[in-house]
């Protein structure tokens, strides 16, 4: 039994909530949804970071290094976080269940680490960012087997609500 | 934070002030003759060395209440909790009262021990519960040795009422230490993380109960997330790390007042704590970067030094009970393994060596061995090795099996277990054999569990 919940950057600022709620309507993956149907967010805006732009990048397991893929994501969310400059933010690292809880909590925040570490590199100012590992204790998919375990192994970068 | 868990309020609790109320028995119709708890010159022992134990019979009569129904009713339920205690260990089997011939009427007077022989009860527990003009309540016990005919201990112990659980565990703790030559660890309590709600939101909060799954209280509301607590082996604080204010971080926590303080003032996370023997450190890792590294910090001089320093994770640290060596978890050589280092950092090195990954080490209160979680073909056991490495052994291995803490004797393990889904995780026990695993009951979910010290 796979039960797929949809958490658009934890869903933090009001105003994207009743988005969150919308796209979660639409997508039964969290992947899908992104862009397309919903391309319509205003630009600039934390809608258009976490559909257009991709708020989050998945790792393999008990691994740290950044995927192709999620070097992609990462890319276009430095040219993003570039171009809106006002916003400050948050890279939450998460580990998936199977691991030992305090293990787990270094795991999120050596990922949330990678992504920092790529954001820098990308020319975003360190002094924007703050990390923070949530270990095993926020899964976004509950579920017992590897396809959902893969969605809770990310890092998600999470806009603050002072960007306006 | 408020007060809100009336602990041990009236003070009858604790070394001095139940131990106070405490008195020898003089072996009642036997000549006066009054024996010490320890004395080993009875026949009934329970030789718990080896592997597996046949338990031992014993009778456990209801005790003689002073005469007030509530009295009655009192001495039945102080039955009920010590017959619990013992039939929970797996080292005793109570025996069914249906089964007595004898009815103990006064408790003072030798049993007709030729009725207890008949129904192959080894050994043989009387009492007595009074109400004192006081308003107290005073407890008396006897434990009789059936085939030796005669009298192994007497005590009497007077509480606040509301203490009577207590003083049932204290008797379950004599009787256990006098038949097996072990100390015993019903007198002890355990906090751990209570889980409620949905597991991608899970709100989870510090609670303390019994050991027996009595007595819960809550000791935080939910709002923050808080995992991993772990007593003070001398005070009544424990230390855990919590996500208040944002910022995950080790905090220190006065179970009787309510008290909370912040464990140094650390630029990133801090996690993992646990005290040093001696309660006056406590031993945590700290997150800089991609790293995390091992640290004490002194809780009176604030002073912290750093103990590991690797371009990895090293957690979970634990010290042995004397306090000349800490085990910890380090993933530097690839996978999570374990390690030994002396307290100041030196001669770090690693004992485990099995297939598979190792975390979350504790060392046994008796300092012979150290249990871990394991991972291995992807599924988590409960294990244990000796501190050189050497004699692992599996207790308990599935889906889901983490964070062993010890009973104070070393003999019983408690940790969490969960099925995986969208359920949620609940506290188990398992004697050190890998015998005896029984559930821990408790309100809702629950994690983290850690097992105090004696309380008396």
């Amino acid at each position: 039994m796979i039960r797929m919940l949809r958490h658009l950057g934890g869903a933090r600022v009001a105003f994207i909530v009743g988005f969150a709620m919308l796209a979660a309507a639409c997508a039964k993956n969290p992947m899908d949804g992104a862009g397309a149907a919903l391309g319509s967010a205003p630009p600039g805006s934390p809608q258009e970071f976490i559909v257009s732009v991709g708020d989050r990048v998945f790792f393999e397991s008990d691994q740290t290094s950044l995927t192709p893929q999620a070097q992609a994501t990462l890319d276009k969310q430095a040219q993003w976080l570039n171009q809106y400059a006002r916003y400050s933010f948050t890279i939450e690292g998460h580990a998936d269940e199977r691991g030992t809880r305090e293990y787990n909590i270094a795991l999120g925040a050596r990922r949330a680490q990678s992504v920092r570490d790529y954001l820098v590199q990308r020319g975003v100012a360190a002094s924007r960012m703050r990390t923070i590992s949530y270990g095993k204790e926020r899964p976004v998919a509950v579920c017992n087997d590897i396809s959902c375990w893969s969605q809770n192994r990310r890092a998600v970068t999470v806009l603050n609500a002072t960007g306006t | 934070m408020s007060r809100r868990f009336p602990l041990e309020a009236n003070g009858l609790v604790g070394r001095r002030s139940v131990l106070v109320g405490m008195a020898a028995l003089g072996g009642a119709g036997l000549g006066g003759a009054m024996l010490a708890p320890g004395v080993a010159n009875a026949a009934v022992r329970l030789d718990i060395t080896s592997g597996t134990v046949q338990p031992l019979p014993i009778a456990i009569t209801d005790f003689v209440g002073g005469g007030s129904p509530q009295d009655i009713e009192a001495g039945k339920g102080v039955t009920q909790i010590i017959s619990a205690d013992l039939r929970r260990s797996g080292l005793f089997a109570p025996i069914d009262p249906a089964a007595f011939v004898e009815k103990i009427s006064n408790p003072d007077a030798s049993p007709r021990f030729q009725d207890w022989r008949v129904i192959n009860a080894q050994a043989l527990v009387t009492g007595r519960i009074t109400r004192q003009p006081d308003g107290r309540v005073k407890a008396e016990f006897r434990l009789w040795d059936v085939f030796a005919g005669q009298q192994l201990i007497g005590q009497q112990y007077f509480t606040q009422p509301e203490n009577w659980r207590r003083v049932a565990h204290i008797i379950a703790d004599a009787i256990y230490e006098r038949l097996t030559g072990e100390k015993g660890y019903f007198d002890t309590r355990i906090v751990f993380v209570d889980e409620s709600g949905p597991k991608e939101k899970r709100i989870k909060r510090l609670a303390i109960m019994d050991q027996d799954g009595a007595n819960v209280t809550y000791l935080t509301r939910g709002d923050d997330l808080v995992l991993t607590p772990r007593f003070s082996p001398t005070s009544q604080e424990i230390t855990y790390m919590s996500y208040g204010n944002g910022e995950p971080r080790v905090y220190l926590l006065n179970i009787e007042n309510g008290q909370r303080e912040v464990v140094g003032n650390f630029p990133n996370m801090s996690f993992s704590p646990r005290f040093a023997p001696d309660g006056q450190r406590v031993i945590l890792s700290l997150q800089q970067g991609a790293d995390s590294n091992i640290f004490v910090m002194d809780l009176r001089s604030k002073a912290t030094t750093r103990l590991t320093d690797t371009a990895a994770i090293d957690t979970a640290p634990c010290y042995s009970p004397d306090g000349t060596q800490i085990c910890f978890e380090s993933d530097r050589g690839g996978g999570s393994q374990i390690y030994l280092m002396n307290p100041d950092g030196s001669n770090q090195r690693r004992i485990s060596f099995g297939d598979g990954r190792y975390s979350t080490p504790v060392w046994s209160p008796r300092g012979d061995v150290i249990a871990f979680t394991k991972q291995a073909q992807g599924r988590f056991a409960i294990g244990l090795m000796r501190p050189d490495g050497s004699g692992e052994r599996i207790l308990t291995e599935g889906y889901h099996n983490e964070g062993p803490t010890f009973a104070p004797n070393g003999r019983v393990i408690m940790f969490f277990r969960d099925a995986g889904g969208g359920g949620g995780p609940q506290l188990y026990t398992v004697d050190i054999t890998g015998y005896n695993e029984q559930r821990v009951p408790t309100p809702s979910y629950a994690s983290d569990p850690a097992w105090s010290p004696l309380r008396s």
